[in-house]
């Protein structure tokens, strides 16, 4: 008869599924983190977005001379790179703006700051095509984003750019439309330093730092997102990096420097910032490089850091290694790729003194 | 009733329903809008390099979402692996058990479960994956994954179990079998199709799904790299285009979100039809 | 079905069973926990009184979520009343006007819409529906209605109008499925009671359908209210990302669910902390909402529908 010749197999038979169902379920995240599939060694970066893609072009070129190497960089916001950073979720971090000594206090292994390249925080807006890029000074973008200027059309926006009248002649909708980050943003950090050097009512209702409450306007994620709405929203106006407002083909303003001279954005105009404050740099270099008073010295120029510990994680096993071994690549090789992406390259003299500082991070390794 | 009050309310009638229809079609339009651009916006993306190659560098035209479109299949995969025993479990226990209380009550609790928001599902698995481990990975994103799925599959399974007609359970009784033999070998047993079904509908749902990975399996620019490391999703990869400013990231969202569309309405249409060749077989016998 | 002759392979296998029932009750549990455990840091250093206070501003140390309950609230709001006539007239084409064949279609169609993934609709919206707030809709709602608070301000397209459309479509197929059924429940006889008395088409439906239905349909809204709460990143894309307190319709906003989504990434400490209590708060208002859904909605025997 059946039931007793089969009764004995079908409950052995169903443990066996679920005692192998749940030792898998055990086996399979132990052994997945011994790196059994990939041959290649990942390194994982997060932060800013502002040199993303000199970033990504150099990770690209370096993989090409190291394929064993895969390096993940997600740009995140200057914010979230240290956050990642200090909670050891990531190898390396990346911000425009250096860390706050708040925030080097809470690292759980001391972070050194590795200025990477240099670039121009640019005003890009979107207007209808005008000759000429339009004039700003640092009080009219700092009335801008506190709401005191909302239209295009303002006789103080008019005094410098007498074109934009023509623009809105027949009652075509005039208001500025600010963007500004929702993201914590080195950027906005930068941005915001430069509104308080230039505008006390800014320094003392705002402030600075990688977030905060902007008085109008609404947020893009990343210098990306900002692009992204200014690209499509007429009548808007954004802060970016070079590189984002010239790729996109967006145009960006001339601003007054302390010489009260109208710089564009290059280059050559970051270089003469970055060069004009290297008496400056301090021996950890961080610092900032905006209104650096220097013939055609470009107003909103920053550094970018990569954000690096001074010793490997315990789970290391060679990201360290490749992360210097990736920061000598960049000071030097890497540093020819800057130009045709509108970074500036780091003066020649800061480099020495950044890869003494990395050649030590070797040795304590 | 004078013969204006019937004219009135015969022009009523005919607004009313106009009204109603009108309404209704207004529901399909964002189908029908969507489904277009999708379409027309997404074939322009689909090429042999779009599904092989990995991402350019920024701002560069070309390359591919190979790397996400694998990272999907990964991430379901291991969804599915820890949330179908589970569910299925589940699903027999309400629908084999309903007697019992603690079957009603699991009924709520797996409602409740469903009804917690996907986010707050990736919130939870952060804090027990990410932060403790250190970092993003494949694992967290398929725990949160697992976690949405085991209430649709024990429901489904539910639904299923529960269309076997009583009259082939009590027969197995009534054959001296004991009450989980029973269960197995025919309840269960007979009803792998439409469990399968069930589990696929579930695998539809969650491939879809997008912010339980933002920060637990986050996203990556490399192929696979090993479970414990961060993995790049279909639809966080259309997330992370949309929002950029360059066009050919743009088009290649649209890309993935055809890669969606055509996976999920695929695998819905494909079931449904199959149910209802089902059902006319059925109702024939 | 005579639990006295259960044999040790029975036992063995119901309590199996019942360690994976365990396991339901464990994460609803351990999601309590987690969340509380994550946002207990916030709740204690910084009281509730400023947990919900209006101003969220996180590098000064002020993490009010107001804010974002108020998107939330007003965002599913909006998108109820867009939503819940639209899903209402398709129940009733699909029950009592539609022929077969059409009313299978059309009832397959819209739930098409439910299939499609968030992302997608966040992706329709951010390339098709927001242009056409921006250049047709908004202008024309403030020139012509722009003495209401709602249709004031600027206008960048991404607002909270654009989220609460977008919702509405989401939230149409699963107003519509519970009004279908409950649109059935009501007796045949009810129905043609009406007519014999010489009521137009209209009329019955209003009459015999409509106005017996009343509670069901109010369990399809809150079911829907329920889904509008967690949808995250359609909402994410499309409604500007900005905390901000305000009526006006074309302002950006956000939810707490899109808090959430665009700043855990980079959150520490307090911020990650308040983003902790957001999820709880999230939490529980969706428990709320769905004790309300089954208080309302009284499961319908199978074999009622037609």
């Amino acid at each position: 008869m059946h039931p007793s010749k089969t009764d004995d197999t079908l409950m052995p038979k169903a443990f066996y599924f679920l005692a192998i169902w749940v030792a898998s379920l055990i086996a399979v995240p132990t052994t997945a983190h011994a790196g059994l599939f990939g041959n290649q060694l990942m390194v994982n970066g997060a932060g800013a977005t502002f040199p993303y893609p000199l970033y990504s072009k150099w990770f690209a070129e370096y993989q090409k001379l190291h394929p064993d190497i895969a390096i993940n960089y997600q740009s995140i916001g200057s914010g979230g790179g240290i956050r990642q950073l200090l909670d050891e979720t990531v190898d390396f971090g990346a911000s425009d703006a250096p860390m706050t000594d708040e925030q080097l206090k809470k690292a759980p292994r001391p972070i050194v700051h590795i200025p990477a390249t240099s670039g121009a925080i640019v005003m890009t807006y979107h207007l209808p095509p005008l000759k000429s890029p339009i004039k700003l000074t640092g009080a009219l973008i700092a009335d801008i984003y506190q709401k005191k200027i909302t239209k295009w059309t303002d006789p103080r926006l008019l005094e410098l750019n007498p074109e934009l009248k023509t623009l809105f002649a027949n009652g075509v909708d005039s208001d500025i439309l600010v963007v500004h980050r929702s993201d914590g943003s080195g950027t906005s950090a930068v941005f915001t330093e430069y509104l308080s050097k230039v505008s006390e009512s800014w320094k003392k209702e705002v402030g600075h730092g990688t977030a905060l409450r902007w008085p109008t306007g609404i947020g893009g994620k990343g210098n990306e997102g900002v692009t992204s709405f200014v690209k499509q929203i007429p009548g808007s106006i954004g802060f970016v990096e070079l590189v984002f407002a010239k790729t996109l083909k967006l145009p960006y303003a001339l601003l007054e420097n302390p010489r009260h001279e109208w710089v564009d954005a290059s280059m050559e105009s970051v270089t003469a910032a970055a060069e004009g404050a290297l008496k400056n740099i301090p021996a950890d270099f961080r610092t900032s490089i905006t209104q650096v008073n220097a013939p055609n010295a470009y107003p909103i120029s920053s550094f970018t850091y990569l954000l690096i510990p001074t010793k490997p994680a315990p789970g290391d096993h060679g990201q360290y290694r490749a992360i210097l071994d990736f920061l000598k690549w960049g000071l030097t090789e890497g540093q020819k790729l800057s130009p045709a992406l509108f970074y500036a390259p780091l003066p020649k003299s800061l480099v020495e003194r950044i890869l003494k500082r990395v050649n030590q991070l070797e040795v304590a390794k | 009733m004078s013969q204006r009050q019937l004219s009135t309310r015969k022009i009523v009638n005919v607004a009313g329903i106009a009204l109603i229809v009108a309404l209704s079609l207004l529901a399909l339009s964002p189908l029908i809008s969507v489904l277009y651009y999708v379409v027309a916006h997404g074939w322009r993306a689909l090429s042999l390099d779009f599904f092989t190659k990995l991402p350019l560098p920024v701002g560069e035209t070309g390359g591919g979402i190979g790397h996400a479109i694998l990272g999907s299949i990964i991430l379901v995969v291991m969804a599915s692996i820890i949330s179908v025993p589970i569910g299925l479990g589940m699903g027999v226990l309400l629908s084999e058990y309903r007697h019992l209380r603690i079957s009603r009550l699991l009924g709520s609790v797996v409602d409740l479960l469903a009804s917690i928001p996907s986010i707050v599902i990736g919130l939870f698995a952060y804090a027990i994956v990410v932060k403790p481990f250190h970092g993003f990975s494949a694992h967290a994103g398929a725990i949160a994954l697992s976690i949405v799925m085991i209430p649709i599959v024990a429901r489904t399974t539910e639904e299923m179990l529960k269309l076997v007609s009583q009259t082939v359970r009590e027969a197995g009784l009534a054959l001296g079998l004991p009450r989980y033999r029973m269960i197995l070998r025919i309840v269960v047993k007979g009803s792998l199709g439409p469990i399968l079904v069930g589990v696929i509908l579930a695998v539809a749902r969650i491939a879809g799904e997008t912010a339980p990975l933002l920060f637990t399996a986050f996203s990556s620019q490399q192929w696979f790299q090993g479970l414990s490391q961060p993995i790049a999703s279909i639809p966080v990869q259309i997330y992370n285009y949309a929002i950029s400013p360059y066009d050919d990231w743009h088009e290649k969202a649209w890309g993935g979100a055809l890669i969606l569309i055509l996976m999920v309405l695929g695998l819905n249409l494909s079931i449904r039809l199959f149910l209802a060749r089902k059902n006319q077989t059925r109702s024939r016998s | 079905m005579n639990s006295h002759s259960e044999n040790r392979g029975d036992r063995v296998f119901r309590l199996v069973l019942y360690v994976f029932a365990g396991i339901a009750f464990a994460l609803v549990l351990g999601i309590l926990v987690f969340l509380w455990n994550l946002g207990w840091p916030a709740i204690h250093q910084l009281g509730l009184r400023n947990l919900f206070s209006s101003e969220w501003n996180p590098p000064l140390h002020a993490f009010g979520i107001s804010p974002f309950i108020f998107g939330t609230l007003v965002s599913s709001f909006w998108a109820l009343v867009i939503a819940t006539p639209i899903s209402v007239s398709a129940a009733i084409l699909l029950t009592d006007l539609a022929p077969r064949k059409f009313g299978q279609v059309f009832g397959f169609l819209v739930e098409m819409l439910a299939a499609i993934p968030s992302v997608v609709y966040g992706l329709w919206g951010l390339f098709v529906v927001i242009p056409w707030l921006r250049v047709d809709v908004q202008p024309f709602l403030r020139n012509h209605f722009g003495f209401l608070p709602f249709f004031q301000g600027q206008i960048y397209g991404v607002s909270i109008m654009a989220a609460s459309i977008i919702l509405a479509i989401m939230i149409t197929p699963t107003i519509t499925a519970i009004c279908r059924e409950v649109f059935n429940a009501v007796p045949q006889v009810l129905r043609e009671g009406v007519l014999a008395m010489g009521s137009t088409r209209f009329e019955m439906i209003r009459i015999a359908v409509l106005k017996s239905s009343k509670s069901g349909i109010l369990g399809g809204m809150v079911l829907g209210l329920a889904r509008a709460l967690g949808e995250t990143m359609a909402v994410t894309m499309v409604i500007g990302n900005t905390a901000d307190l305000s009526w006006s319709l074309f302002a950006p906003h956000q939810t707490m669910a899109s808090a959430i989504a665009s700043e855990v990434a980079e959150a520490n400490g307090l911020h990650l902390s308040a983003l902790g209590v957001v999820g709880l708060v999230l939490l529980l208002i969706s428990g709320m909402v769905f004790f309300v859904m089954r208080s309302i909605l009284v499961k319908k025997p199978k074999g009622a529908k037609r």
